[in-house]
């Protein structure tokens, strides 16, 4: 019982929820000594589905407090106190053998990786729960069994969980592999990298209490005044995610310092695995714009707590404001998603084709092109929002530009294909569904960009269909393929093919019919985050095939969730370069020690090239 | 160059049977106004070019995967080819060409559907948790719960918002815009087909949302002309008569019941049921009896005394004139 008691993340959930109450109690009795000796008029408790017996600034400042807290608790600040206490610290932290290694501050970037894999896995299961549960209510017209209060507030949840799924995923993806790829030791600031993930778990869990508080149902972009009216769980998410972006912001600085400072002799831009190009980037926008997103909800939650009216038009404020803000960050952010995917696309091709990536330097600098243009788009998302009109055409222009850079990775992966002897193990099929279901995404996006035709389209399912198309080609099919291309790397084992195989047709078939099916019911108008839907218009049947889709998905992650518990124990043996990879990586046993690479790595060649006799990439060691 | 040749006609092919496909399968709803074939038209010009595109990855894709599959036993790489700068520069010039003609066509087909009639009939559109109200100043008709429109005029909608940001959508009509809070916006729609549609707010705006609807009526200009006559001679008696609870409670079933109830069990809003004469306590501590001139207050200006437990900045200003504030006023009467 002791033992449990001491793993770092328990010990940090228990701090999070006694000084959450603390910091409530504390404010309530400063706000009981201002009525009972000052006379001010205002309320200690309360006792409706809006507050849930504390005050909102009671929640808020304990929502904080709770945050601190657990960075306490879980140890992820020890050495710097210590530091400025001016105590020494070992230079090389070692980790708590065993399993409980994962559950305390580790600095070691592959554990902290796998530590931000599997949190990211953990919340995608539960978002992917609310979804079904959902779902399951749109099955037929009518209400069935949620109210549309739950219904939106899962709906919300739904999202927003997702989205910091992605984003943790993504920071697992790349601090596990950026500096295996680049022949680095370990992350520039490891302690920062610790920070980095263990703040993200307190983030999750405010953002799981909304549930608890009320709800909130706004869906994840909490528009005001909406948001400004909506239940106490409100704050929760807008603390949440506020909490979430430091993660992204801090994680992003560090890997950037890694790359620009840490990449093994010879081993130039032009030299780098692809994969790298795209962290870079997807890091540079994480760094400059997840700012705003924070700024945007600290606004609302200030409007709500001190009444500050910045989007109250009877204040002189302006709801639309909002919108710019929030979207500055936040479509950037669907490029922070898909880059590194897009990035692993183009990493295993070669790998699979036995070719080199096709037009390496533009593959590479398209991440680029993407990243900068994505920052010029933002109010594509704001056609039918009430913006000054003439902005609408140079968003239009904009937007589509992003077609250009884009285009450049579909037509090099096709040329890599072409002519190569192309393998199709698990990560392959993940690949290749990759591209043609973030192919179905993209070329959706040009009628969502001509201003005319998104007016009939915005807010309505096919933009649904359309997102978690991109979504799921930029980001789910290449992260499976991830983990089945390493998984091998970082346990020595491989997953098993035959159920990997079972994961993909189950799960290909039924997403492609699910997004399909969304974007053509949405194109015949159906409107999107709603609880119920007319019967009169005939959707019915639509939505009775999509939620079996939705059921099918559910299963075939289930079934991967069997296949990593099996194979973690049981898999089949993977020491060496199981795929004939030239990625320095792969030039070492696996599972990798800590500090990585036993001698110091030299980078003599190019990274692809696949087929050409007698060439080398990665000399190990002398 | 065998490849090429086989890849370039399957492409063709492709693309026809896509756009082709499509257009059985029948992608958009009726097309109900002048907009809505303007837009129609871009969109079809999209489906030909995206079923291109589709067609120009996707065939190659699967070509690929089935001519160029690792033989059984062969372990050996591929060719070795790097790339060519030729080919990249033209497929980044080419779609760079492509994005920009739409770009050009997108804001002349933004243009065409914004276009303006100077004689468009003025009808104002007031969106509110949860549902529509409609006037037509023209005529001196507030309030409407239904949007009559003639066939072949353009309107144009000038819409607020009374709390949160909702969003007007007909799908029939292709076009949507939203209702902003302290600002008006405006749509234009010429309804081309007479027929009954479904106006449904587009902006997730809380609880009721999905059911934020109104009935939308195209007529002929006769039916039109004779509708609002009707509608006229209706609220010319109703200024004669006084107060009616009848009325009232029409107003009460639009607007006030999402969030009031008359069986004693309080919603988002404090229940009506023994409104007048029992006590009512404030969330200042005071208490007062209910009775007309408090209800009156309470509705035209909800955020001056506020009932204890429930929120301030809820209840929406309607915007409800004498007559109507008094008709409800008499249906509360009767709620005892
Ligand atoms: C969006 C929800 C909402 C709608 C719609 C709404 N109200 Fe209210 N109403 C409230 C809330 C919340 C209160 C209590 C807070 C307050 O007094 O402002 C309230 C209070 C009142 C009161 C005082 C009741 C009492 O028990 O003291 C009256 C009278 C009233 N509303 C009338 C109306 C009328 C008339 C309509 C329709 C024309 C309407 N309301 C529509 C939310 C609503
Ligand atoms: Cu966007
Ligand atoms: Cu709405």
């Amino acid at each position: 019982m002791k033992k449990f008691f001491s793993l770092g993340l328990v010990k940090g959930l228990v701090y999070q929820i006694i000084w959450t109450a603390i910091g409530a109690a504390f404010v309530t009795l400063i706000r009981w000594i201002l009525v009972s000796r000052f006379g001010f008029e205002m309320k200690l408790f309360a006792f409706d589905r809006n507050n849930v017996f504390f005050t909102e600034p009671a929640w808020v400042v304990g929502g904080v407090f709770g945050v601190i807290a657990f960075m306490v608790g879980v140890g992820a600040v020890n050495d710097w106190v210590k530091w400025a206490l001016g105590l020494e610290t070992p230079a090389h932290p070692q980790d708590e053998p065993g399993w409980r290694g994962y559950f305390g501050p580790s600095v070691d970037h592959k554990v902290i990786g796998i530590q931000y894999t599997l949190t990211s896995l953990l919340l995608m299961s539960i978002g992917g729960a609310f979804a079904l549960v959902f779902r399951t209510e749109l099955t037929r017209s009518g209400l069935q069994f949620l109210d549309p209060n739950l219904y939106n507030t899962l709906m919300s949840l739904h999202g927003i969980l997702m989205i910091v799924s992605i984003l943790l995923g993504i920071a697992g993806a790349m601090n596990y592999l950026v500096p295996l790829l680049v022949g680095a030791p370990d992350m520039a600031f490891p302690r920062l990298n610790s920070f980095s993930f263990w703040i993200a778990v307190p983030a999750a869990v405010l953002l799981l209490s909304s549930l608890a508080l009320g709800g909130f149902d706004t869906g994840w972009t909490g528009y005001p005044p909406l948001s400004v009216r909506a239940p106490l769980g409100m704050q929760m998410f807008f603390l949440g995610v506020f909490v979430a972006g430091w993660s992204s912001i801090l994680g992003a600085l560090n890997l950037i310092a890694t790359v620009l400072r840490m990449r093994a002799r010879g081993m130039t831009a032009f030299r780098m695995p692809i994969f790298v190009w795209t962290a870079m980037a997807t890091s540079l926008i994480s760094l400059t714009a997840t700012q705003l997103i924070g700024l945007s909800f600290q606004l609302v939650m200030f409007e709500r707590l001190l009444g500050m009216g910045f989007f109250n038009p009877a204040q002189g404020g302006n709801p639309i404001l909002f919108q710019h803000l929030f979207w500055f960050y936040s479509h950037p952010a669907v490029y922070v998603f898909v880059l590194p995917g897009l990035g692993i696309i183009s990493e295993l091709l070669p790998v699979f084709v036995r070719k080199p990536l096709f037009g390496y330097k533009w593959v590479a600098m398209s991440s680029f092109g993407i990243a900068l243009v994505g920052f010029l788009v933002w109010a594509h998302h704001m056609f039918a929002s009430g913006m000054n009109e003439y902005l609408r055409v140079p968003f239009m222009y904009s937007t589509l530009l992003v077609a250009v850079p884009t285009g450049v990775k579909f037509f090099s992966w096709v040329a890599t294909l072409w002519q190569g002897k192309i393998r199709t193990p698990t990560p392959m099929l993940f690949i290749l569904a990759g591209i043609f279901v973030f192919l179905l995404g993209g070329l959706t996006g040009p009628p969502n960009a001509t201003v005319s035709t998104d007016l009939h389209l915005h807010d309505t399912y096919f933009i649904v269909g359309h997102f978690h198309d991109t979504m799921f080609g930029g980001y789910i099919f290449p992260f499976f393929a991830a983990i089945y291309y390493w998984f091998p790397k970082a346990t020595g084992r491989r997953l098993n093919e035959t159920l990997g195989k079972l994961h993909f047709w189950l799960m290909t078939p039924a997403f492609i019919v699910l997004s399909l099916w969304m974007m053509r019911v949405g194109l015949l108008g159906m409107r999107r985050r709603i609880a119920d839907y007319d019967a009169a218009m005939g959707f019915d049947l639509s939505h009775l095939i999509m939620t079996i889709a939705a059921y099918v998905i559910a299963l075939s992650v289930l079934i991967f969730f069997v296949n990593l518990i099996i194979s973690i124990r049981k898999g089949r043996e993977a020491t060496g370069n199981l795929w004939q990879s030239r990625s320095p990586e792969w030039q070492v046993p696996s599972p990798m020690p800590a500090h990585n690479y036993p001698e110091p790595i030299e980078i003599v060649g190019r990274p692809y090239d696949y087929g050409l006799e007698g060439s080398v990439y990665v000399k190990v060691g002398k | 160059m065998r490849h090429f040749v086989i890849v370039g006609l399957l492409v063709i092919t492709a693309t026809l049977l896509a756009y082709l496909g499509l257009g059985v399968v029948g992608l958009l709803p009726e097309q109900a106004s002048a907009q809505a074939v303007t837009i129609d038209w871009l969109f079809n010009l999209e489906i030909i070019v995206l079923s291109f595109l589709f067609s120009l990855i996707t065939v190659p894709l699967l070509y690929s995967l089935v001519v160029f599959r690792k033989r059984e036993g062969d372990e050996t790489d591929a060719v070795h080819i790097e790339g060519n700068t030729r080919l990249e520069i033209t497929w980044t010039v080419i779609p760079l060409v492509i994005v920009i003609a739409f770009s050009y066509l997108g804001a002349l087909n933004l243009g065409e559907v914004r276009r303006v009639d100077p004689q468009a009939l003025d009808v104002k559109v007031v969106g509110f948790q949860w549902g529509w109200s409609f006037s037509y100043p023209e005529y001196g008709l507030k309030s409407l719960s239904e949007l009559y429109l003639p066939v072949n005029r353009q309107v144009l909608l000038k819409m607020e918002s009374r709390d949160v940001i909702h969003s007007f959508y007909v799908p029939e009509f292709r076009m949507k815009q939203d209702l902003v809070p302290g600002q008006i916006t405006e749509l234009r729609v010429t309804p081309v087909e007479p027929g009954w549609y479904t106006l449904a707010c587009a902006e997730l705006c809380g609880q009721d949302h999905a059911a934020m609807r109104a009935p939308v009526v195209v007529v002929s200009r006769e039916e039109f002309e004779a509708w609002i006559e009707q509608k006229q001679s209706e609220a010319a008696e109703a200024s004669l008569s006084g107060p009616s609870a009848d009325r009232g409670e029409e107003i009460y079933r639009q607007y006030c019941k999402a969030c009031h109830s008359l069986d004693g069990s309080n919603g988002t809003g404090p229940t009506w049921r023994g409104l007048i004469g029992e006590k009512v306590r404030l969330d200042n501590g005071a208490t007062l009896i209910g009775d007309e001139a408090y209800i009156r207050r309470s509705i035209m200006e909800p955020n001056a005394q506020v009932v204890e437990d429930f929120n301030p900045n809820v209840m929406p200003v309607f915007g409800l004139d004498e007559l109507q504030i008094e008709d409800v006023i008499e249906f509360i009467k009767t709620l005892q």
